[in-house]
């Protein structure tokens, strides 16, 4: 295995840096030490300084055949033991959804970046963020981060790799192409400042090993690769022995463990940040770039005396629910904002049902949001 | 008196067997030649991960003790080329039906070759896809009859050693079920290579196969059929383009050295 060379891992210092180069320096933080991923914009710049930067301090870059063979490849390297990422943009992301199934089923820890883009091009959009939660097939929990800038894209990689490592569930960081590029101030902290999760391995001979044995909604200890400890990792159900297994109570054993894990971990995982919610009688709940028009607008709203907050969804999958109920039952209503038709305003509409009203401030225009038109809703709403 | 033991039964993860293959697949017999091979060579499943993807071949290695994965179409070698790259030390080596190899996987087959990734793919050709219940594969013969081509495939089939050869692959050969020494021969060759090493069996399939394209489920005819096929490299180069292009051509292709894959890193090019 690589060691780490002289190359440096955490460039400590303050930037004015694009976001897409951001989430590699996030990822070396993190520990990255594997990224394989095929061109496509608006995701470029990701890959471009993962294969600068990579090979400095011992790691691979790969340029995969397409996106299967990346995703694929992340995952082999990953059970091989090293920190993996990959990067694409809304077209390469469908062809990764069959490789994020499998490493939902394995438990293959990994980070994927998909930088969204929409009308065929580079254009603004978050109408991917259904697919990340519901792109493969199976059943399994989502961990998906919505960074907002080009601090948060660098902070939630590093986040994305601890939760991955942590779970052992791949861990999707939601970009858009407003914020990969965008040039903006990144403060990278001292490297022993950023925490850094790593997985568990076991500490049991072979013998006595079970690679898939856990609590019931626990993570098992991995065990290293060519060290004779004979893991199946197979998409088909598996006991805890790892052995293929069709029983239907081995399989809802393994399927209720592998969304457990997540499910009631939620308060661990679920981030969302509040903007002038203490008195507010109507909410903003916004996630990734459109978190920055929904400030501006409150604050306008704010300067023109009506009470409005704003909910910051950091994490978007699995739904930070208790957070937006608590805000559902302060507010007389919210306003769901979002860059596509509206597909994440069911979830707001699901988890505020019968409690106050949601109204959709969603377009699908391939631009984000002007902080004058949130205004223009909000009085519409207010009134 | 004890029974004895095949000694190839320490290699079979505890509890593995009974194996799923029909009565007189080839697939069982292409799991015996890997492990005379491993124990001719003395090699340890310990330090191996052995991969398969989904078919009836890819369960080959569901049967071994050893680290495995399994259970996807088509991905195996993307999964090795990340697995070497990270880990080099690793022994890798993969179980493939031809329909996973050469259709849903011919990408990244053929990248594999290029790059001359250090693992060795055997490859079970059994004509059809299998698993799924005898339909055309890209390596159909012409005007078979499958349960997709009931009037016959219209489609010429791959050759797939001479597509891994023009990929770049650095060991290609191909025998069949039918050879046993000199596929275990070949297999040794394959797993001592330092490189992308391919060996391709022509391997029976009487329960799809046999019955659709041949009209007997009997593995004795399929196994003659192939053997009348059978020619040798010095014997092919007697036959005419057409003629070759109906029979299976066996030997060793190619053996050659060349830099294996050793990925982006600065320190690491050329090693
Ligand atoms: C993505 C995907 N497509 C299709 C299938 C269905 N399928 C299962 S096995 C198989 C092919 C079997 O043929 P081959 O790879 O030649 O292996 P064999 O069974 O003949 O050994 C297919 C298409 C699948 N499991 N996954």
């Amino acid at each position: 295995m690589l060691e780490s060379r002289s190359g440096q891992r955490v460039l400590t210092g303050v930037h004015f840096m694009l976001g897409n180069y951001a989430v590699a320096e996030g990822a070396l933080a993190a520990g990255c030490n594997f990224f394989a991923g095929c061109p496509i914009t608006p995701a470029n710049e990701i890959s471009e300084r993962m294969a600068k930067r990579l090979p400095e301090v011992g790691g691979h870059f790969l340029q995969g055949e397409d996106e299967l063979g990346s995703i694929y490849a992340v995952v082999g390297a990953s059970l091989a033991g090293a920190k993996a990422m990959t990067a694409t943009a809304s077209a390469g992301f469908n062809y990764m959804q069959e490789g994020l199934g499998y490493a939902y089923a394995i438990e293959a820890p990994c980070v994927i970046v998909d930088v969204q883009r929409c009308r065929g091009e580079n254009f603004a959009t978050q109408s991917d963020v259904m697919q990340m939660r519901w792109g493969a097939s199976g059943d399994y929990e989502a961990i998906v981060l919505a960074p907002a800038s080009v601090q948060e894209l660098f902070d939630y990689t590093i986040r994305a790799f601890n939760l991955a490592e942590r779970f052992r569930n791949p861990v999707i960081v939601m970009s858009e192409t407003t914020i990969a590029l965008m040039r903006e101030r990144l403060e990278i902290p001292p490297a022993e400042q950023i925490e850094v999760w790593n997985r568990k391995y076991t500490e049991l001979p072979p013998a006595d090993y079970l690679p898939f044995k856990a609590p019931e909604y626990g993570v098992p200890d991995f065990a290293p690769l060519g060290k004779g400890y004979h893991t199946i990792y197979s998409l088909n159900p598996h006991d805890e022995r790892g052995r293929i297994d069709w029983d239907p109570d081995v399989f809802e054993r393994l399927y209720k463990r592998i969304t457990g894990k997540i499910r009631e971990n939620r308060d661990l995982i679920c981030h969302t940040e509040s903007y002038h919610l203490d008195d507010a009688e109507l909410a903003l709940i916004a996630y990734g770039s459109e978190v920055r028009p929904a400030l501006d607008a409150a604050e306008m709203a704010r300067d023109s005396g009506m009470k409005v907050g704003v909910l910051k969804l950091a994490t978007v999958w699995p739904v930070p629910e208790r957070q937006i109920l608590e805000v559902a039952k302060q507010c007389r209503a919210v306003i769901a904002v979002e860059m596509n038709i509206g597909k994440y305003a069911g979830e707001i509409e699901r988890v505020c049902a019968g409690v106050c009203p949601v109204h959709k401030a969603t377009r699908n225009r391939g631009l984000i949001h002007a902080p004058e038109e949130l205004y223009q809703f909000i009085q519409g709403v207010w009134a | 008196m004890t029974a004895s033991v095949n000694p190839a039964r320490r290699h079979i993860r505890p509890g593995g067997l009974p194996h799923f293959f029909c009565p007189g697949c080839g697939s069982g017999q292409v799991l015996n030649f890997f492990l005379k091979a491993v124990d001719e060579l003395n090699l340890s499943l310990d330090n191996m991960v052995t991969i398969g993807g989904v078919g009836c071949t890819a369960r080959i290695p569901v049967y071994l003790n050893a680290d495995t994965l399994h259970g996807v179409h088509g991905r195996t070698l993307a999964w090795a080329t990340g697995m070497k790259l990270h880990n080099p030390e690793l022994k890798v080596v993969v179980f493939a039906g031809d329909g996973d190899a050469a259709s849903i996987g011919g990408n990244h087959f053929i990248h594999a070759a290029r790059r001359n990734l250090d693992v060795t793919m055997i490859l079970v050709n059994n004509l059809n896809f299998a698993m799924t219940g005898g339909q055309v594969a890209p390596t159909t013969p012409l005007q078979s009859t499958t349960t997709t081509t009931p009037y016959g495939s219209s489609e010429p089939p791959f050759d797939i050693c001479r597509l891994a050869a023009a990929a770049g692959a650095t060991y290609v050969s191909r025998w069949t079920t039918n050879r046993a020494h000199q596929a275990v021969r070949a297999i040794k060759a394959a797993l001592s290579h330092r490189g992308f090493s391919l060996v391709e069996i022509i391997s029976q399939c009487p329960t799809h196969f046999g019955r659709y394209a041949l009209g007997s489920g009997k593995a004795a005819d399929l196994l003659n059929w192939i053997e009348e096929r059978s020619v040798t490299l010095a014997q092919a180069e007697k036959l005419s383009d057409g003629e070759r292009a109906e029979r299976f051509v066996l030997g060793e292709f190619i053996k050659m050295e060349r830099p294996v894959f050793a990925g982006s890193t600065i320190y690491e090019v050329g090693r």
